[in-house]
């Protein structure tokens, strides 16, 4: 298993140093010198107004954008002198779900979550026991044939789960996963989040929803403006009159 | 056992985006295909050409003849000079009596005896000059005209100088076209290519979230484009194949007149060269247009 390594120096999973991210020169930073801790095996909720910087933290851990400034160590990773040549094994540590499912409509449930080992080389016969196993994980092991569109909302973001932790990465980053849901459909992919996170996976979910957020009692870290205003073991969702 | 499945699937997938862009891949065969039909046509005709003026070649000669009263010594010493021109591939002595001989063996036949042991030839002794490089007439016409001892020199043919100018003009048109067709057949195919990626933007994405590595991401592009060059170049073969069947076959049975003139290289000797010449060139139009696209529109 490659989750929750032991490392020789006892270093969080995931490690931000005074990281600051500038999209421009001259306007306000989206990110303003943060600093933050998560280990192996947590749950953490980001949450916070729109554009106080949630989004651009897990573009800066997947290493989509580079910090201006301040130190990003993943896995033991310095992700900010990440080489282009190593960013697709890095990649490999970390799963993602979007708001907007991101499958490929021309291909079936299957081919979906097969597609995230056919990329990375597994062998067929790899993929053929993998697939099944994870996509009853998520509760959709009748429905493999279908293709996304004839899918709910919320069936394609655990199609979309299922993807995303097909690899088994040790972290698994979601940003705003039940933004396009009903509570009730939000309910089950946080439920399977949590299920996710049980089996060893350290999970960062960036989310609006209140009501879920209070109810999980987990750890909640909350931004407002591109700093980090509060930081809650186990927590609520912060008013905006914080 | 990774790179065999990488290559594997990059494969699959370059095969797979023919298919998902049907227009732009028909459109692109259609360009390569016209490129490889031109260019196995003029192939086969400069390589018949060529062939032909070889075989004229062959039987052009330039002589020369001698002042009278020459010493038999002067004569063998331009015999030798001549020889080791390089132009030159072989020189025969033709004494007059021998030249008498042909001739009326040739041309006069049975009124030959007429003319009893006179030979109205005497004095005639000659050298025949065989050329390399018919190209290279003129020069060694003034070089034998400058020399010391010589009467006369008869060019014998301009027939070869013409054919050789033919050549080398039908090489130069021919090259201009396939040149410009090979450009073409570049530039559509990296539109197709570039076409592919556009579409596939979002899976992309995806793939390099997912950590597909660069040649995962990239390499089903070019396997398509060399694919498409492949079969662009494959189908026009194997139309020239046959239309060059047919056509020589059928000169050589209407035009029976034209054979002593005309001589066609088989089939099978015109594509023991083109079938891999062709082949590569689409193969190089697949690969060249694709990995421009793949760099100019697929940063990873
Ligand atoms: N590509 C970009 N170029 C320039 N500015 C950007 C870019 N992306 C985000 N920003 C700015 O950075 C700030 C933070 O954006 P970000 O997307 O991280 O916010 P967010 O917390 O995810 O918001 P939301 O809850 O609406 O998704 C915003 O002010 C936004 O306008
Ligand atoms: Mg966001």
């Amino acid at each position: 298993m490659k989750k929750g390594r032991i490392q020789s120096e006892p270093r969080a999973l995931i490690s931000l140093e005074e990281v600051s991210m500038n999209y421009s020169r001259d306007g306000s930073p989206a990110l303003d010198r943060i600093s933050l801790e998560v280990e192996a095996g947590e749950f953490v909720f980001i949450v916070g107004d729109s554009g106080s910087g949630k989004s651009t933290l897990i573009k800066l851990l997947l290493h989509e954008l580079r910090p201006t400034g301040g130190t990003i160590i993943v896995n033991n990773v310095n992700v900010g002198k990440l080489r282009h040549s190593k960013l697709p094994k890095y990649r490999r540590n970390i799963g993602v779900v979007f708001q907007d499912f991101r499958l490929l409509k021309d291909r079936n449930v299957y081919e979906n979550v097969a597609f995230a080992q056919r990329v990375i080389s597994v062998p067929s016969r790899k993929i053929r026991k993998n697939v099944p196993s994870v996509l009853s994980l998520v509760g959709l092991a009748e429905k493999y044939k279908q293709n996304p569109r004839h899918l709910s909302g919320g069936e394609q973001q655990r199609v979309a789960l299922a993807r995303a932790i097909i690899n088994d990465p040790p972290i698994l980053l979601a940003d705003e996963p039940t933004g396009n849901l009903d509570p009730k459909n939000s309910w089950e992919i946080m439920k399977l989040l949590e299920e996710i996170n049980e089996d060893g996976t350290t999970v960062v979910v960036v989310t609006h929803n209140r009501e879920i957020v209070n109810a999980m009692q987990k750890r909640v870290i909350t931004m407002k403006k591109g700093v980090i205003v509060s930081d809650q073991a186990r927590g609520g969702y912060i008013d905006e009159d914080y | 056992m990774r790179i065999i499945n990488s290559f594997f699937y990059s494969f699959g997938q370059g095969i797979k985006n023919i298919f998902r862009n049907k227009l732009f891949s028909l459109a692109t065969l259609a360009t390569i295909g016209s490129c490889v039909f031109l260019f196995g046509l003029f192939y086969s005709v400069v390589l018949n050409f060529q062939y032909i003026v070889r075989e004229a070649q062959q039987s052009v000669a330039v002589t020369v003849f001698f002042e009278e009263g020459i010493a038999d010594g002067r004569i063998a010493e331009i015999g030798e000079d001549i020889k080791k021109r390089g132009e030159v591939s072989r020189v025969e002595f033709v004494s007059a009596e021998e030249a008498w001989e042909t001739f009326r063996a040739e041309n006069l036949g049975e009124y030959a005896d007429s003319f009893g042991d006179d030979n109205p030839l005497e004095g005639d002794d000659n050298y025949e000059i065989y050329l390399n490089d018919v190209s290279m007439q003129d020069e060694l016409v003034s070089y034998l005209e400058a020399q010391q001892g010589v009467r006369q020199v008869r060019k014998s043919a301009i027939v070869a100088n013409m054919l050789s100018s033919v050549n080398s003009l039908v090489g130069y048109v021919a090259m201009g076209i396939i040149g410009i067709l090979f450009l073409v057949s570049i530039f559509l195919i990296s539109n197709t290519v570039a076409a592919g990626i556009a579409v596939r933007r979002e899976e992309i994405g995806i793939m390099k979230l997912i950590g597909a590595t660069d040649f995962v991401v990239r390499a089903p592009f070019v396997f398509e484009g060399i694919f498409l060059g492949f079969l662009g170049a494959a189908v026009p073969l194997v139309v020239v194949y046959f239309i060059y069947s047919r056509i020589t076959a059928y000169v050589i049975e209407h035009f029976s007149l034209l054979n002593s003139l005309l001589k066609f290289l088989p089939v099978n000797e015109i594509f023991y060269t083109l079938l891999p010449v062709a082949l590569i060139m689409g193969v190089g139009i697949g690969f060249l247009g694709s990995f421009m696209s793949v760099h100019r529109y697929l940063k990873v």
